[in-house]
């Protein structure tokens, strides 16, 4: 139990998959201007890690092993289909929440934190178990990336930024000093 | 005449749509094809796109030559593809026909990469499998690939890879330079100069990146007001209107 709690931390905080490992960028950037669509972005890749995960678990335990170099193909084949039955299946199971995370959900397929997951979680060799909790805490972790940032961004909308930093130059000096914040983590463990 | 990108463009492009050259149907000269993605529509410092490797791998020269390097094959190669296959790919299929080719050419170099420069490859770890959604890439292919002809595409597709390249070497020239003092591995700061360390961790990818955007918009909004370029349509107001009131 102590393991896995130490994967679930050191995913979401010490090594932070946008501020620490720089993946997941583009959503970071371009859904970052209002917190409650933060929250959707954030939740709906969660369920997509969550997915990809044990998609990965169950591809290297049963189909990759005699074909290492499909293993790309594979995975991004894989995310793309899960992406696109998640979206069905939210759609006919909620059509409410399927309004609410409208064009986000395609877009995660491109989103290389899912990707990153997948091959993450080979490099490590986690287990069935290990990759579920892997993935909660990259999910929780790039959720709360995703809400600071959108916080930061939506209660400075007002401040009076020179010219010259308007939009993505702020954006990224903010980034730069939350990753700054988040490397204060990294004492959490010796591992 | 290329402008900043707009708030909306800046987020569609994030969204590795069809962003950046909205314009796309505009009929352009091949030199045009060629010099576009150079400088004027940089895919990193203007388009913001393929923003994951060029801040995760540019912590040194090398790393970030041998990714853009990377990256330039696996764009120009399937850029070559896509647009010979434009007529066969469906319509409705064509995103995943597009990762699919470009998984193939990634796969090739990676496995390429582990095997003649095994030191390299281990530096940039998982960063040459994630080419494969590299928004610059899918980008190209959507944009402009699937609907011109092939040498058309190639010509743009070695634009875009050397403004990338170009990107790559200025952010990864940057951070070693301060983050260690030297430039590939050679020491060229005076003895007494102490690296800036966070330079070479992640805050500092966001930094320099950062700094860049600042300096580039600078010389824009500096080009804005001495009248050499067009003004921009909404004057940004902030710290230049305050000077021009005063």
């Amino acid at each position: 139990m102590g393991e896995l709690f130490a994967i679930f931390i050191s995913a979401s905080l010490v090594n932070n998959f946008v501020l620490a490992y720089f993946v997941g960028l583009c959503p970071f950037f371009g859904v970052s201007r209002q917190v409650s669509t933060a929250v959707r972005m954030g939740g709906a890749v969660t369920a997509v890690m969550l997915l990809t995960s044990l998609a990965v678990s169950f591809l290297e335990a049963f189909l990759l092993p005699p074909v290492p170099f499909l293993r790309l193909i594979s995975y991004i084949v894989v995310i793309a289909s899960l992406v696109q039955i998640l979206e069905m299946a939210v759609k006919k199971l909620s059509p409410v929440l399927f309004r609410e995370l409208g064009i986000f959900l395609p877009l995660i397929t491109t989103n290389c934190a899912i990707l990153y997951l997948g091959l993450f979680q080979y490099a490590r060799g986690y287990d069935f178990l290990q990759g579920i909790f892997f993935a909660l805490g990259a999910g929780a972790g790039f959720t709360l990336a995703l809400v600071l940032m959108a916080s930061i961004r939506q209660g400075s909308e007002l401040a009076s930024v020179p010219a010259i930093a308007r939009d993505m130059g702020f954006a990224l000096i903010v980034a730069g000093s939350l990753s700054l914040a988040f490397m204060g983590f990294s004492g959490l463990f010796s591992s | 005449m290329p402008t900043a990108p707009t708030t909306q463009d800046v987020v569609r492009s994030a969204h590795c749509g069809t962003g950046g050259s909205a314009a796309l149907l505009v009929e352009t000269t091949r030199r045009q094809d060629l010099l576009r993605g150079v400088w004027k529509e940089n895919p990193v410092l203007v388009q913001l796109l393929g923003l994951c490797p060029a801040l995760a791998v540019t912590n040194t020269v090398r790393n970030g030559f041998a990714m853009g390097l990377a990256t330039a094959f696996v764009l120009v190669s399937s850029s070559f593809f896509v647009s010979s296959l434009k007529r066969l790919i469906p319509h409705e299929a064509r995103i995943s026909s597009f990762v699919l080719i470009i998984a193939t050419f990634v796969t090739v170099v990676d496995i390429f990469m582990a095997a003649m420069v095994p030191d390299v490859s281990k530096a940039l770890g998982p960063f040459v499998p994630l080419i494969v959604v590299n928004c610059m890439i899918l980008g190209r292919q959507e944009a402009f690939a699937s609907r011109r002809p092939v040498r058309r595409s190639v010509l743009d597709a070695t634009g875009t890879s050397t403004g990338f390249l170009i990107a790559l070497l200025l952010m990864g020239g940057f951070r070693e330079l301060m983050g260690s003092g030297s430039l590939l591995g050679v020491r060229v700061m005076p003895h007494n100069f102490e690296p800036w360390v966070i330079m070479v961790l992640p805050p500092g990818g966001f930094f320099t990146l950062g700094f860049i955007l600042l300096a580039l918009s600078w010389t824009r909004l500096r080009k804005a007001e001495t009248g050499r370029m067009t003004r921009p349509r909404r004057w940004p107001h902030g710290v230049l209107t305050e000077r021009r009131a005063a």
